[in-house]
């Protein structure tokens, strides 16, 4: 059947139908489809509903969904019961049966399923009124949970596309470029450039073929907001992407999706196919002279892709190389022509600023950062998962409000925001507002939204070293400052996590961080030295402990702790001897046991694997290490 | 062609449009350091020891001179106290692993302390030079680049170069500015066996070992 | 996945080059498509064999050395056989913090293989990624193509008992 869409008026009597249709069902099950909650089981999960509700005779006024992601991962799987709008929460295969005779068909609430408040106790059964989405407001994400993203139907009936519509009939071009600059939307990939702007640059660019291109090389470790939206809502990402080819005067576009988001690939390629049956891609799109295609490109592992000239190189099938952009790729990118990069996230931002005007969105958020932020709070913290605020919320806001704070009653520490090129922000910092120049000013950056919770039990000299070990491998090698100088930063901050330190370091590390930034070639290097510096310079009294006491305070260090076993608490099980690779653990049954120092390579194994009850490992920094008791047998009774 | 009119280091001096920083630099006497440029080749903007500092809308920033175009009105200082600073810490870090050469005596000429970073010698710096020259100008494809990172490495394709390198000037060995390329080849391939186990397909293509190779180079 | 028909492969078989033209044609032998035509002959033997990048060198009429260095420049790609099942641990912010390092000597532990390393009996891979994009249920580990939440020892014998 052919269902090509030949005007704007057919697409709003295509959503009227679909709407009407809907109407007829008396209630919804939303499973969540996305990949954490797949990890949790959501499709056995699903299948399993669809038995359940085949087997009650329910098909006819019950509609199941399998949708996108929701953003609370770590309680998945989640499944949503409309009109009621019950939130249950990490559902396995064995409730779905209760789930349908209970909920579904005597309207009773599962009260094991619901969220609990860890600190009052109380039972929340409404979505909403969960703390996690109680504080957000998901203008972009929060129609995931409506959308089977592999059914462009579901985005239709939400209104999706309209905003192309509205475009394609009574917009310009330059029209369409002057509301999203006044609606102030800047780069959510991590510059935060104005979009406005830069797609007038490529419109203004000199040359007949210009390419659009979307970014979902997502690759800032911690961060999985662009993954959802595309694997959820790609149809979303598509219309965007559209009206941008439609403001620059492009006809051809590509999606460029990282190697490890397989689910977005599949997505993405579907909804382009539909998109192109229903004449929203192609030839004459909506019945006008527009002309767009889109292909799909496929990463291969490698971080600095992200960065626009290196994946527009890959594009071309090259080494995904930055070059020195002193024309910027808006001007000259693929093949030399014009080309647009944006984040998925930012394309998701457009239908809403054209649906709404750029008056509605730019009344949300900052003086200078406009609309929402999605974020992916992560890490130590109670709730995690994605998370989208107006713009000039604050951190405290989110870790706190949204996150339920940290696991275990421990000490907030720092969070960890910008991703490679971005900075440790501490507890001083802690009521600053989301805003791109605000976290510039603490020597971090928006970057693409991780935002990575630490609790006291972090070592930020680990955390520095940690990131100098990823940029390290992942600096493309062409430059010498990035390629040598995050070799040498890392040497060093190797050395002081080995206790090798000396006082001299410190100063090397800001003098070469300093270098690194200047004469780097691209913004990689450029900004590969933020963690160490915002490491250095807010917690400087625990890099002085390395180096002069040569003592890891979190006792994360491995070249600075020595692991023991508590004699008091060694009941020999023998967990610990069974498991250590190296055997360096002397006992016997009722015996206590001893670690063999000599032998031991600190990878921790007989912590993890003692059991819990008896807690007997722990690890020690800067002390000696207790003597052995001459009696190590285990009295009777006590095992 | 137009004509841009720019001052470098205090000087108003005139400049042809397309020319790169470096170029006009070098036209009006004045010397910036180079390690990777050569004027066969297109610009690669790698070592930046080239680096110099642009004054544009009123704010200071540093640029590759060996890729930065000339631009009306551009302020370009070439040795400043942070280009001077720049420069010595690239020749500290190329020292680490290559003390030899063109980039030995540039260090002596800048006062680089050669013991400030770890040592790994390599002898040599991915300048690409060799490379470059090879695929460049030549055409051909006997050298190449793998990894990436700190990893990443230049590497001989004997099978390949037993068809061009005899046949070729072998400008790339003088283009070395760590005067190792004749052995460099000898000193990376036993290396990559442990390391670079992508590379064993490239050796069993060949049955000529590469020190036989370069002993015909020279 | 395709484990290769590594006999075939060796022996520059025909069905191994014929599936690569096969490859390429799809993606009408263009240059631009490399990255993608690479990933897609990864997929189909599991490795990139020596054979199947002479074969596409002819194919695409790329040079050898820059389909070298394509190939070890980016981290999916493999230039030496990889075991039948691939685990991946993930290295990301949110996973260290969840304590990753833990996670990876565990399954060190196991497998008795550091991470690039594959086992003798060609059964298992092990790799680190950057980032799965997985972040809230960290630390995790991906089994082929399953993701898993901070498996304990117990449960990762058990996991790596089922793949064969």
């Amino acid at each position: 059947m052919v269902r090509k869409i030949k005007a704007p008026k057919d697409l709003s009597k295509l959503k009227e139908t679909l709407l009407a249709k809907r109407n007829v069902v008396k209630s919804r099950v939303v499973v969540c489809g996305g990949t954490g909650c797949l990890a949790y089981g959501s499709k056995k999960v699903f299948e399993l509903f669809k038995e359940e509700i085949d087997r009650h005779n329910l098909f006819a006024e019950v509609e199941l969904k399998n949708s996108g992601c929701h953003g609370f991962c770590e309680n998945g799987v989640v499944v949503l019961l409309f009109p009621q709008e019950i939130c249950y929460l990490r559902v396995r295969v064995e409730d779905v049966a209760e789930i349908v005779s209970s909920t579904l068909i005597k309207k009773e609430i599962i009260t094991r399923l619901l969220f609990q408040d860890l600190n009052s106790g109380e039972r929340i059964a409404k979505e909403a009124e969960i703390p996690f989405y109680k504080h957000q407001s998901q203008l972009v994400f929060g129609s995931n949970r409506f959308i089977d993203p592999k059914e462009i139907n579901d985005y239709i009936a939400i209104g999706g596309y309209e905003a192309l519509a509205k475009v394609l009939e009574e917009m310009t071009p330059q029209e369409v470029i002057e509301e999203v600059k006044k609606a102030n939307v800047r780069g959510r990939g991590g510059g935060g450039f104005p979009a406005g702007i830069k797609w007038e640059t490529t419109r203004q660019a000199p040359g007949e073929i210009k390419y659009a291109v979307v970014n979902c090389d997502e690759g800032d470790p911690g961060a999985y907001m662009d993954r959802s939206i595309m694997e959820g809502n790609p149809h979303r990402v598509l219309e965007g992407l559209i009206i941008n080819a439609y403001a620059i005067g492009a006809s051809e576009g590509f999606i460029y999706i990282r190697q490890e988001y397989p689910l977005a690939t599949e997505n993405t390629l579907h909804a382009i196919s539909q998109a192109q049956e229903y004449g929203l891609l192609g030839k004459n799109i909506l019945g006008s002279s527009f002309h767009f295609s889109v292909t799909v490109h496929r990463g291969a592992g490698a971080f600095v892709s992200g960065e626009s000239s290196a994946l527009m190189a890959a594009i071309e099938g090259r080494v995904g190389q930055p070059r020195p952009k002193y024309t910027r790729t808006a001007v000259s990118g693929i093949w030399g022509r014009p080309s647009n990069l944006n984040n998925v996230e930012t394309l998701a931002n457009i239908p809403l600023v054209i649906n709404r005007g750029a008056d509605w969105y730019s009344s949300i958020g900052t003086e200078n950062s406009k609309g929402t932020k999605i974020f992916s709070l992560v890490g130590n913290v109670n709730n995690t998962g994605l998370v989208e605020v107006p713009m000039g919320t604050t951190i405290r806001e989110i870790v706190y409000d949204i996150g339920g704070g940290i696991p275990g009653g421990k000490e907030f520490k720092a969070v960890q925001i910008g991703g490679p090129s971005g900075g440790c922000i501490p507890q001083q910092f802690l009521d600053m507002p989301i805003d791109f120049d605000e976290f510039s000013k603490v020597g971090a950056m928006m970057g693409s939204g991780g935002m990575i919770v630490m609790d006291e039990e972090t070592c930020m000299v680990d955390v520095a070293r940690y990131f100098l070990d990823f940029l390290a491998e992942e600096s493309c090698g062409k430059c010498v400052p990035c390629r040598e100088g995050i070799k040498q930063l890392l040497a060093i901050l190797q050395r002081i996590s080995r206790g090798e330190g000396n006082e001299g370091d410190l100063s090397v590390l800001e003098e070469l961080a300093d270098v690194i930034s200047d004469a780097s070639l691209c913004a990689l290097g450029q900004t590969a030295a933020n963690p160490v510096l915002t490491a250095i310079k807010y917690f400087r009294e625990e890099y002085l402990a390395h180096i002069l006491e040569k003592r890891c305070p979190t006792k994360v260090c491995q070249g600075l702790i020595t692991y023991f076993i508590d004699p008091e608490k060694c009941r020999g099980c023998g967990a610990c001897l069974k498991n250590c690779p190296s055997e360096a653990i002397d006992g016997d049954r009722r015996q206590i046991h001893v670690i063999l120092q000599d032998k031991c390579i600190k990878c921790g194994i007989c912590a993890d694997v003692c059991p819990e009850k008896f807690h007997a490992v722990r690890k020690l920094s800067g002390e000696p290490v207790p003597a052995v008791p001459l009696n190590r047998e285990i009295c009777r009774g006590e095992n | 062609m137009k004509t841009l009119h720019m001052i470098i280091d205090g000087k108003e001096i005139q400049a042809e449009e397309g020319a790169t920083l470096l170029q006009v630099a070098r036209k009006e006497g004045i010397s910036i350091p180079t390690l990777c440029e050569h004027h066969e080749l297109s610009p690669y903007g790698a070592c930046r020891l080239c680096s110099v500092e642009i004054v544009k809308g009123g704010r200071t920033k540093v640029v590759a001179s060996c890729v930065y175009p000339a631009e009306e009105g551009l302020v370009v200082n070439t040795a400043t106290p942070r280009i001077q600073k720049i420069r010595v810490i690239i020749l500290e870090l190329l020292l680490a692993s290559s003390p030899k050469g063109e980039v030995e005596k540039l260090a002596a000429e800048y006062g680089a302390d050669s013991g400030k970073f770890a040592k790994e010698l390599t002898f040599c710096i991915l300048c690409g030079l060799c490379v470059r020259y090879c695929q460049e100008v030549k055409g051909e494809g006997a050298l190449g680049f793998i990894g990436r990172g700190v990893e990443r490495q230049v590497v001989y394709y004997p099978h390949l170069a037993k068809e061009s390198c005899l046949k070729c000037d072998q400008k790339c060995v003088s283009l070395c500015p760590t005067c190792i390329l004749p052995n460099i080849f000898g000193l990376a391939i036993p290396a990559f066996d442990k390391t670079y186990p992508t590379v064993y397909p490239v050796r069993l293509l060949d049955e000529n070992n590469l020190f036989n190779l370069s002993n015909t180079i020279k | 996945m395709a484990t290769a028909n590594f006999a075939s492969v060796k022996n520059g078989g025909m069905d191994t080059f014929g599936k690569i033209t096969e490859i390429c044609l799809k993606y009408g032998g263009e240059e631009s498509y490399l990255i993608q035509i690479l990933l897609e002959i990864q997929n189909e033997f599991n490795w990139l064999p020596k054979e199947a990048m002479l074969r596409l060198q002819d194919e695409l009429h790329v040079p050898l050395p820059r389909l070298y260095e394509i190939a070890t420049f980016y981290k999916v790609f493999s230039l030496i056989p990889r075991g039948r099942n691939l685990i991946k641990v993930c290295t990301g912010t949110a996973c260290h913090v969840r304590k990753a390092p833990v996670l990876i000597n565990r399954v060190i532990q196991l497998l008795r293989i550091k991470p690039g390393e594959t086992t003798d009996d060609l059964r298992f891979s092990l790799e680190t990624v950057g980032c799965l994009g997985c972040c809230a249920l960290g630390p995790v580990l991906l089994i082929n193509s399953e993701y898993h939440s901070n498996p304990t020892t117990s449960q990762l014998e058990k996991l790596f008992s089922e793949c064969l």
